[in-house]
């Protein structure tokens, strides 16, 4: 039966909200992954200070290389753990949110009162979400002032407006994977199952969606030589399809941001006259702004799509403890 | 359904003058919801849980102060408000489920099996609670398999056959229809040829031996006069007692008469 109801779909939200945020950020379960957060990427961050100091100079944006730099002995950089790192975050603040009130069997209580299911799982996910932040905010927060510190040098206004877009795209990102981890908690009944699902697709994008691309790709694409060399379709495709990857989408997203240099994302077909009248100059930040925008956008989207799809989904669900 | 949980395939239903479909969040202000099982949050107050509902319910911060004592202490557990939920029994939380509808102060309170959980000493004072509420002016919804406990609270009673309601009204008129009287009492009188006597009364329409001479008759009317004068001329009566119709027995005889319709 289908009918228009009557009454703001937003009543009850901040109730919700404050709650839920207030929950997350009292749990043991976020402080011991906001400590795990913290004490990898300030590792990280520290090593990679030790090394930038020995080369202070060399580079007009030292606090992008504070960021992007792989300090010995550790394999990776500080946007290369948060992107490790934010999905597991992510997921472990949303994969019990609905299904943990079935199972308390709090659900038919809570939404016995005057509030529609819409502000239930919003204020679930934007609490997820601001707890997130909070916690971005901070560690941005105390790696620039583990710079200023430990450098000696104020970051520049380009090298702020560059990390602050690095800021919100790790929150979109984060975001990517709260929605996830909220449809899998709509879908599961239990939430061990939902977890698990949560991480499988994590899994399936950081380790193997390169492999699933090289078997997709040729199927729709047909193959990646022609007569003439490469085929433009076939690198077309196999970007489109890398790029269904939240995780390709963060990683070009920070690397245009936090690597100036970075003039395009993706193949670029050029002559070898225009290839060699390049010059490896940083772009300015409005233009990196611009190159990152579709990745950016991308990334918001992804989160608004799934959770839309779980919000269609909890709307059919039948709540009756 | 009543309260938007499930959706409804067909027919159309008004609460307190509302139609759930249509203004679920005007019907939700008005009724309050107490499940068989009921959650809280466990590592919550029970305090921070009922704020948090009231909250959600649209009191004030001030109204939430005031009711919450009352109702804490109306239902046993103002010595435990601030306790964290975890360390509450089954019953101590139906109690407070039911100090939640208490803050809301509903026109409807809809109780779901609520004494499932409960031990017989907690069940009578969980049903003299609703009374209670009964008594403040909330329509009471009482859904249950106990029909001695329906009988106790209720005024009126609906019994389901699939889904469908097929009887409703009072005990009596219930009684009155299943049972063919609605009128019963119970006889005591010494002599064999009471069951005879009793039988020959117009409109007795069923009776029934108890045992030490006290016989059971379903009535269409009060007949206590007609039974006592045509008794007492012949046999030697003690008193004639009202006695209730078991909503048990309506129960059992309709679906006995369901079960026999079919085969």
């Amino acid at each position: 039966m289908q009918s228009h109801r009557r009454g703001s779909p937003w009543t009850g939200l901040g109730t919700v909200l404050a709650k839920e945020a207030a929950d997350h950020l009292s749990s043991a379960r976020m402080r011991i992954l906001e400590g795990l957060v913290f004490l990898t990427a300030l590792y990280s961050a520290f090593s990679a200070i030790r090394s930038i100091r020995a080369t202070i100079g060399e580079s007009p944006f030292l606090f992008l290389r504070l960021l992007t730099m792989e300090p010995d002995p550790l394999p990776f950089s500080f946007i290369g753990l948060l992107g490790f790192l934010i999905p597991l975050v992510g997921i472990a603040l949303a994969f019990d949110a609905i299904n943990g009130e079935f199972n308390r069997r709090t659900l038919s209580r809570v939404l016995a009162q005057p509030i529609y299911r819409d502000a239930l799982l919003l204020g679930k996910f934007l609490a997820g979400l601001l707890s997130l932040t909070i916690a971005l905010v901070s560690l941005w927060l105390l790696v620039i002032g583990l710079g200023l510190l430990l450098l000696g040098l104020p970051p520049s206004t380009e090298e702020m407006i560059r990390m602050l877009g690095f800021l919100v795209a790790t929150i979109a990102y984060g975001g990517v994977w709260l929605a996830i981890a909220l449809l899998f908690s709509v879908l599961f009944r239990a939430p061990a199952t939902a977890a698990l699902a949560a991480l499988g697709v994590w899994l399936v994008f950081s380790l193997f969606w390169t492999f699933i691309g090289q078997i997709v790709t040729p199927l729709v694409a047909g193959p990646a030589e022609g007569v003439l060399g490469p085929r433009i379709e076939y690198i077309n495709a196999a970007e489109v399809i890398d790029r269904l990857s939240p995780n390709t989408l963060y990683a070009e997203s920070t690397q245009a941001l936090l690597q100036p240099t970075t003039r395009a994302l993706g193949p670029v077909l050029v002559t070898l006259n225009e290839a060699r009248s390049m010059l490896p100059a940083p772009l300015p930040v409005t233009q990196s702004f611009i190159l990152i925008w579709p990745q950016l956008t991308g990334l918001l989207a992804g989160m608004i799509v799934i959770f839309a799809i779980a919000y269609v989904f909890f709307q059919r669900q039948e709540i009756r403890a | 359904m009543l309260l938007g949980l499930t959706e409804p395939t067909s027919g159309r239903a008004l609460v307190a003058g509302f139609d759930p479909l249509r203004d679920p969040l005007e019907v939700k202000r008005r009724v309050g919801y107490l499940p068989d099982q009921i959650g809280f949050y466990e590592n919550m107050s029970a305090r921070d849980n009922l704020a948090y509902t009231a909250r959600l319910a649209g009191l004030t911060r001030r109204e939430i102060d005031e009711r919450f004592a009352a109702a804490l202490n109306r239902v046993g557990l103002g010595h435990v408000g601030s306790s964290r939920v975890t360390t509450y029994s089954q019953g101590m939380r139906q109690r407070l489920g039911l100090a939640e509808i208490l803050m809301k102060r509903p026109s409807v309170a809809v109780l779901d099996e609520p004494t499932t959980a409960l031990d017989p000493h907690s069940t009578q004072e969980f049903l003299e609670m609703i009374r209670g509420l009964k008594a403040d002016g909330t329509a009471v919804l009482l859904s249950s398999h106990h029909l001695d406990q329906v009988q106790s609270v209720c005024d009126r009673v609906a019994l389901f056959n699939h889904g469908r309601i097929a009887l409703s009204g009072s005990v009596t008129e219930l009684a009155g229809q299943v049972l063919g009287g609605g009128h019963v009492f119970d006889v005591e009188a010494h002599g064999d040829n009471v069951p005879e006597l009793l039988s020959a009364v117009p409109g007795v329409v069923r009776l029934q031996a108890l045992g030490g001479e006290r016989y059971r008759v379903d009535c269409q009317s009060d007949l206590r006069a007609e039974i006592a004068r045509r008794i007492a001329p012949k046999a030697e009566l003690v008193g004639i007692y009202f006695a209730a119709p078991s909503l048990n027995e309506v129960y059992a005889r309709y679906f006995a008469e369901v079960r026999d319709a079919v085969a």
